[in-house]
C-alpha cells in the first residue's frame, strides 16, 4: 500500500505516492531526479548518498522515504546558488579535494553539517567527522585541506555579512 | 612544502608545470554529472543477476517461475538462452596456457562465490532485485579448492577436470649465473613473503546500460569503463554484431584502479537483453556484487632467496612465485603476474635471476590488474628482501640500497629481467627523502625509544615501476594511444583522446598541453572522451599511460596541425613557415617583425581561399603514438611508526615520499595521485584483505568486512618530488597514477618489523592488522637484550 508523502526538497515540496520500503536515496534519484546523490554500498558505511535531513547529515540510503515525510532535504543539487557555490563546494574545487567525483557529493555535505557545528574544526575533527565517508582516489588529504579551505571562506563571508548588517 | 627548483616541472610554455583547478570539477561538485546509474532512458528496464553462493557446484535445476510471477518481471534468462553469445574474453596468451571457457552465465557448474546464474529483468528495480531472490537454483556442492599452493598438489581437488591439474601455466624466466651467485655469496637470505588478495572497490561500481535501436541498427552501451574502444570491438565479437553498429559511450566513471580495465559477462548480457527485449536495459552493481565479482587484485606467495656478499653487494635473485588467478580469466588474468617478474630486481644491480611463476586455479573470483598490477608485488617482494639482509648484515637499509644501485651514469640500464629502465636517479631521489624525513634523527629517536620500551620503526622503500603502458610490442592489445586535435573555425580546440580518464583530470592536463603549444588559454580547448562514436579508436587508461602515451599522441596531433597552421601564416606573411612561434593568439616570425592572429589563419584554413596551392582545407589531425619503451618512474618513501605492544596497533608518525615522475603538467593533480596511491598501498600493509574461508566462501563480500582506510586512519604525507625527465616521450612525462601503491606499501611494512627487531621479530604477513601484530609480540621467542628490556619496562609500567 503506498504512502503519500511531502517532502521539502531544496526548498521545494514534493508530493509523492511511494511504497513504504521505498529509500530516501531512490526517492531522490528515482522519484525527485536528483541524481547527485550517489550510492555506493546500501549499507550506510561509504557515505556517498549523505544528505542533509532538517540540517543535520544522514545516510540517505538506511533512511526510509516515509520517514522523511514532512521534514526538509537538502541534497548536494541545493548547495549552490545560481552561479554561486557554495563555500564547501569552491574548497573542493580549488584544494583539489576530488577525482573520481563520485564520493564527493556526500563527503560535501557530510562537511556542511560539520561546519555548522564547527565554524574552525581542527584536522584531527575534519578527518574524525569525515569518518563515515570513504574516498578511494584521494587518501583525504586534499579532501582535508578543502574542508580547511571552506571553514576559513565561510569564517570570512559570516565577517563580511556581519559588517554589512552593522 | 620544500621543492626543487625544476621540481614543479614548469616547460618553456606558460601553462604546463601549473597547479591549475580541474575543468571538469564544476559539475561533479555540484552533482550535475552523469555516472552511469544517472542515465535515464524511455522505457528503461531494470535488470538483476542470480549468482552462485557456493564456491563450487553443480547446477542440478533452475526454476525460474516464482521469479516470473512478480508483477513487473518481463523475463528471466539462463545459460542456455544466450546461444550463440560468446565467452568472457581473455587477452592474454602465454606458452602452454591452460585456458577455461569463461561462459557469461554459467553453464552446469559454478566456479566461485557470486558466479552469474541467472539475469531477472523487470520494469523496475525492486522487482528485479526481489525477483532475483525467488529463482529458485538447485546446486550439489563439489569440493572447493581454496589454497593457493594445496591446489597444485598432485592429489588436489579438480576445478577443470580435463585439464588434469589446476596450474594454469609456469612462466620462467632466467637470466645470468645464479649457481655461481650462490656459490660466490657469503650469506642467502630467504623469506616467503605473502601478496595477499585485494578488492579494488572503486567507489562507483561497475555499471551497463544499453539501447538498441533497430531502424538505425545501432546498439548503444553505456558502461563505467577505462576501455571503451577495446570494450566495443569485444562486445561486438560476443555478441556477433558487426563491430560498425556497436557504439560505447563511457559516462562519468567514478574509479576504477584496474578493476573497470575489463569486459565482464554483465557486458555482453546487458546488451544483448536490451537488443532481445527491444528497451533500454539497466544494470547497476551493488556493493556486494562488487566485492563477489569485479576483479581482485594480488594475491601471490613469493619465495624469495637473496644471495649477498658480506658488504652487501646482491649478486643473485631466486624467486618461486605461486599467482592465484581464481576460478576464469577475465582479461589480464593470467599475465599480470609475470609482470612481477619483469621488475623484481627492483632499482637494484642484480646480475643473476632465477623466477618461475605458477598461476594457479582456484575457486575464487579472477585476479587481475589492480593498481600497479603486478609490479607492486614485486616492489613489496624486493624492498622486504633487501630489509632483512640488510638485518642479518648488521647494516643499515639505506646503506644496502645505495651499494646496489645503478649509477645515474648507467641510464638507460639494462636489467637482468629483459627491461630497459629509461632514465633515473635513484640516489638524488633517496637522499632528498632522508633529508626531509630527518632519518638520522629518527634512528636516534628509535634506540631511545627502545630503552623506554617504545617501538618506534622507519621503514624506506626505493622503487622503481613500468609505467607509460606500453610498447605495443609488449602489450597483449595495442601499447600505443590515439588523438585528434581539431581547431574549429571559432578557433577553439578539440582534443579527442582514445585514454578514456576515470578520474585522472585528462580534461584539464591535456589542455593546459596543447594551450602551450598553441599559446592559448586552457579554456580555448575542450577535452572529448569515451564515446566510441565520436573519438578515433583508442587503449584507455591504465598503468599510468593516459599522459606518457595518450599526452604525447595529444602532443603530436597538435604538432601537426601547428606545421599546417605555420605554412598558412607564412603564405599570408609571405615568409618560411619554419621561422614562426605560436603564442598570444597569434603567429609571428623570429624576428618578431610580422604577424598573424590565431583566427585569421584558421580562417583561412575553413574559408579556403586564400590556402597555398594545393593544400587541403580544415585545421584537424590524428596521430597514433607508438612508444618505443615503458617509463620508468621512481621514487624514495620513508614511513616512521609507532607500534604499540599492548594493542598490537601500528600509528602511522611520519610518512615522507620523494617521486620521480619526470616532468610535470599539473602537480596540484600529481600530489592528489601519490595521496591516493600512497593510501591504497599503505591499505594494504595495514588493513585490506579479501578472505575466502576453507569453503571458498567469501568472508569479506561487504564494506563492513573489508576493512578501506578512513581519513581518521591517515597521516599527513609530506611530498616533494625530483625531475629526471624520460627520454621516450618529448614531453620527458613518465607517469604517476600507481607509484603510491607501489612505493608505500613497503615502506609501511618495513617500518613495522624495524620496530619489533628488538624482539626478534623478523617478518610479518599483511595487512599487519593489530590483532597479528599482537600476536606475534606475543609469541616472540628470542627477544634481543634491547627487547627484553624494552618488554621489562613495558610490564612494569603496566603494573604501575
Amino acid at each position: 500500500m503506498k504512502k503519500d508523502i511531502a517532502i521539502n526538497l531544496n526548498g521545494v515540496e514534493h508530493r509523492a505516492q511511494v511504497e513504504p520500503r521505498l529509500l530516501l536515496v531512490h526517492f531522490l534519484r528515482e522519484t525527485a531526479g536528483l541524481t547527485g546523490t550517489h550510492i555506493g554500498c546500501e549499507t550506510s558505511l561509504c557515505g556517498a548518498c549523505t544528505v542533509l535531513l532538517d540540517g543535520r547529515a544522514v545516510k540517505s540510503c538506511t533512511v526510509l522515504a516515509v520517514q522523511a515525510d514532512g521534514r526538509s532535504v537538502t541534497t548536494i543539487e541545493g548547495l549552490a546558488q545560481g552561479d554561486q557555490l557554495h563555500a564547501i563546494q569552491e574548497g573542493f574545487w580549488e584544494q583539489h579535494g576530488l577525482q573520481c567525483g563520485y564520493c564527493t557529493p556526500g563527503m560535501i555535505m557530510c562537511a556542511h553539517d560539520l561546519l555548522e557545528r564547527a565554524a574552525t574544526p581542527t584536522e584531527q575533527e575534519i578527518r574524525e567527522a569525515l569518518d563515515g565517508n570513504l574516498c578511494r582516489c584521494t587518501g583525504y588529504q586534499h579532501i582535508v585541506n578543502s574542508v580547511q579551505a571552506a571553514a576559513r571562506k565561510l569564517g570570512k563571508r559570516k565577517t563580511t555579512r556581519a559588517v554589512a548588517a552593522d | 612544502m620544500p621543492r626543487n627548483g625544476k621540481s614543479n616541472g614548469k616547460g618553456n610554455g606558460h601553462w604546463m608545470g601549473q597547479r591549475l583547478k580541474r575543468k571538469e570539477d564544476p559539475r561533479l561538485i555540484q552533482g550535475i554529472s552523469h555516472y552511469a546509474d544517472d542515465l535515464r532512458l524511455p522505457g528503461m528496464l531494470h535488470c538483476a543477476f542470480v549468482r552462485s553462493p557456493h564456491a563450487h557446484a553443480v547446477i542440478r535445476s533452475i526454476d525460474t517461475a516464482p521469479a516470473r510471477a512478480v508483477p513487473g518481471v518481463v523475463t528471466v534468462i539462463l545459460a542456455q538462452d544466450l546461444e550463440g553469445v560468446g565467452n568472457v574474453p581473455c587477452a592474454g596468451v602465454l606458452p602452454d596456457l591452460k585456458t577455461p571457457a569463461h561462459p557469461p552465465l554459467a553453464r552446469e557448474r559454478v566456479r566461485y562465490v557470486g558466479e552469474p546464474v541467472a539475469a531477472v529483468v523487470a520494469e523496475d528495480m525492486y522487482a528485479a532485485r526481489d525477483a532475483a531472490e525467488l529463482v529458485q537454483v538447485e546446486y550439489d556442492p563439489l569440493p572447493a579448492v581454496v589454497d593457493t599452493e594445496k591446489a597444485t598438489a598432485k592429489d588436489a581437488d579438480l576445478i577443470y577436470p580435463e585439464f588434469k591439474t589446476n596450474v594454469a601455466y609456469v612462466h620462467p624466466l632466467k637470466n645470468g649465473d645464479i649457481a655461481g651467485a650462490s656459490k660466490r655469496a657469503d650469506k642467502v637470505v630467504k623469506e616467503r613473503l605473502v601478496n595477499q588478495r585485494l578488492a579494488p572497490v572503486s567507489m562507483e561500481p561497475r555499471g551497463v546500460v544499453a539501447q538498441y535501436l533497430p531502424g538505425e541498427r545501432t546498439l548503444t552501451v553505456w558502461s563505467s569503463t577505462q576501455i571503451p574502444h577495446l570494450l566495443k570491438t569485444q562486445i561486438s565479437l560476443m555478441l556477433g554484431l558487426p563491430e560498425t553498429s556497436v557504439r560505447v559511450v563511457t559516462p562519468e566513471v567514478g574509479g576504477g584502479f584496474g578493476s573497470k580495465l575489463n569486459v565482464y559477462g554483465e557486458e555482453a548480457v546487458v546488451p544483448w537483453l536490451a537488443i532481445k527485449l527491444g528497451r533500454p536495459v539497466k544494470w547497476i552493481e551493488t556493493r556486494r556484487e562488487n566485492m563477489q565479482a569485479t576483479i581482485h587484485g594480488r594475491d601471490q606467495i613469493a619465495y624469495m632467496e637473496l644471495a649477498l656478499k658480506r658488504d652487501g653487494t646482491i649478486l643473485g635473485l631466486r624467486a618461486r612465485i605461486f599467482a592465484d588467478l581464481g576460478a576464469y580469466y577475465q582479461l589480464l588474468t593470467p599475465i599480470i603476474p609475470t609482470l612481477t617478474a619483469l621488475l623484481i630486481t627492483g632499482c637494484y644491480k642484480i646480475p643473476a635471476v632465477d623466477i618461475e611463476i605458477t598461476g594457479v586455479l582456484t575457486n575464487k573470483m579472477a585476479t587481475d590488474a589492480y593498481r600497479g598490477a603486478g609490479r607492486p608485488e614485486a616492489t613489496y617482494v624486493i624492498e622486504r628482501m633487501v630489509d632483512l639482509a640488510a638485518r642479518e648484515l648488521k647494516m643499515d637499509p639505506v646503506e644496502i640500497r645505495r651499494k646496489n644501485f645503478p649509477k645515474p651514469t648507467e641510464f638507460p640500464y639494462n636489467t637482468s629481467t629483459g627491461v630497459i629502465y629509461d632514465s633515473a636517479n635513484y640516489q638524488m631521489s633517496l637522499k632528498r627523502a632522508l633529508d626531509l624525513a630527518g632519518y638520522s634523527k629518527l634512528r636516534a629517536r628509535q634506540k631511545a625509544g627502545w630503552k623506554q620500551g617504545k617501538y618506534y620503526g622507519i621503514g624506506l622503500s626505493t622503487y622503481v615501476e613500468i609505467c607509460g603502458m606500453g610498447p605495443s610490442s609488449a602489450m597483449p592489445a595495442g601499447g600505443w594511444e590515439s588523438a585528434t586535435v581539431r581547431v574549429e573555425p571559432t578557433g577553439k580546440i578539440t582534443v579527442l583522446t582514445g585514454a578514456s580518464p576515470h578520474g585522472q583530470g585528462q580534461e584539464t592536463t591535456f589542455a593546459q598541453l596543447v594551450a602551450d603549444q598553441f599559446g592559448l588559454k586552457p579554456e580555448d580547448v575542450a577535452v572529448i572522451h569515451g564515446d566510441t562514436a565520436a573519438v578515433p579508436y583508442g587503449i584507455g587508461t591504465f598503468g599510468s599511460r593516459a599522459t606518457a602515451v595518450g599526452g604525447t599522441a595529444v602532443y603530436y596531433a597538435t604538432e601537426k596541425i601547428k606545421t599546417k597552421m605555420s605554412a598558412i601564416a607564412a603564405h599570408l606573411m609571405g615568409v618560411k613557415p619554419d621561422e614562426l612561434a605560436f603564442g598570444g593568439g597569434k603567429i609571428t616570425t623570429k624576428d618578431k617583425k610580422k604577424s598573424v592572429g590565431f583566427g585569421e589563419v584558421v580562417s583561412a584554413a575553413y574559408m579556403a581561399r586564400t590556402l597555398p596551392p594545393g593544400m587541403e582545407p580544415g585545421l584537424e589531425a590524428t596521430h597514433f603514438f607508438e612508444p618505443s619503451n615503458f617509463t620508468y618512474p621512481f621514487g624514495a618513501h620513508i614511513c616512521s611508526v609507532e607500534v604499540d605492544p599492548e594493542t598490537g596497533e601500528t600509528k602511522i608518525e611520519k610518512y615522507v615520499a620523494v617521486d620521480d615522475c619526470g616532468n610535470v603538467i599539473n602537480p596540484l593533480l600529481v600530489d592528489g595521485q601519490i595521496h591516493g596511491g600512497i593510501v591504497q598501498g599503505l591499505a594494504q600493509a595495514l588493513y585490506e584483505e579479501v578472505i575466502y574461508n576453507e569453503d571458498g566462501q567469501l568472508v569479506t563480500g561487504s564494506l563492513m568486512d573489508y576493512a578501506l582506510p578512513k581519513a581518521v586512519h591517515q597521516p599527513q604525507f609530506v611530498l616533494d618530488r625530483t625531475v629526471t625527465p624520460s627520454p621516450v616521450n618529448p614531453m620527458g612525462v613518465k607517469g604517476v597514477g600507481e607509484a603510491g601503491t607501489i612505493g608505500s606499501c613497503p615502506a609501511v611494512v618495513n617500518a613495522v618489523c624495524d620496530a619489533l627487531s628488538p624482539l626478534g621479530i623478523k617478518h610479518i604477513d599483511m595487512p599487519l592488522k593489530p590483532e597479528k601484530v599482537w600476536r606475534a609480540i606475543q609469541s616472540a621467542q628470542t627477544p634481543s637484550p634491547a627487547g627484553k628490556r624494552a618488554r621489562a619496562q613495558s610490564r612494569a609500567r603496566r603494573t604501575a
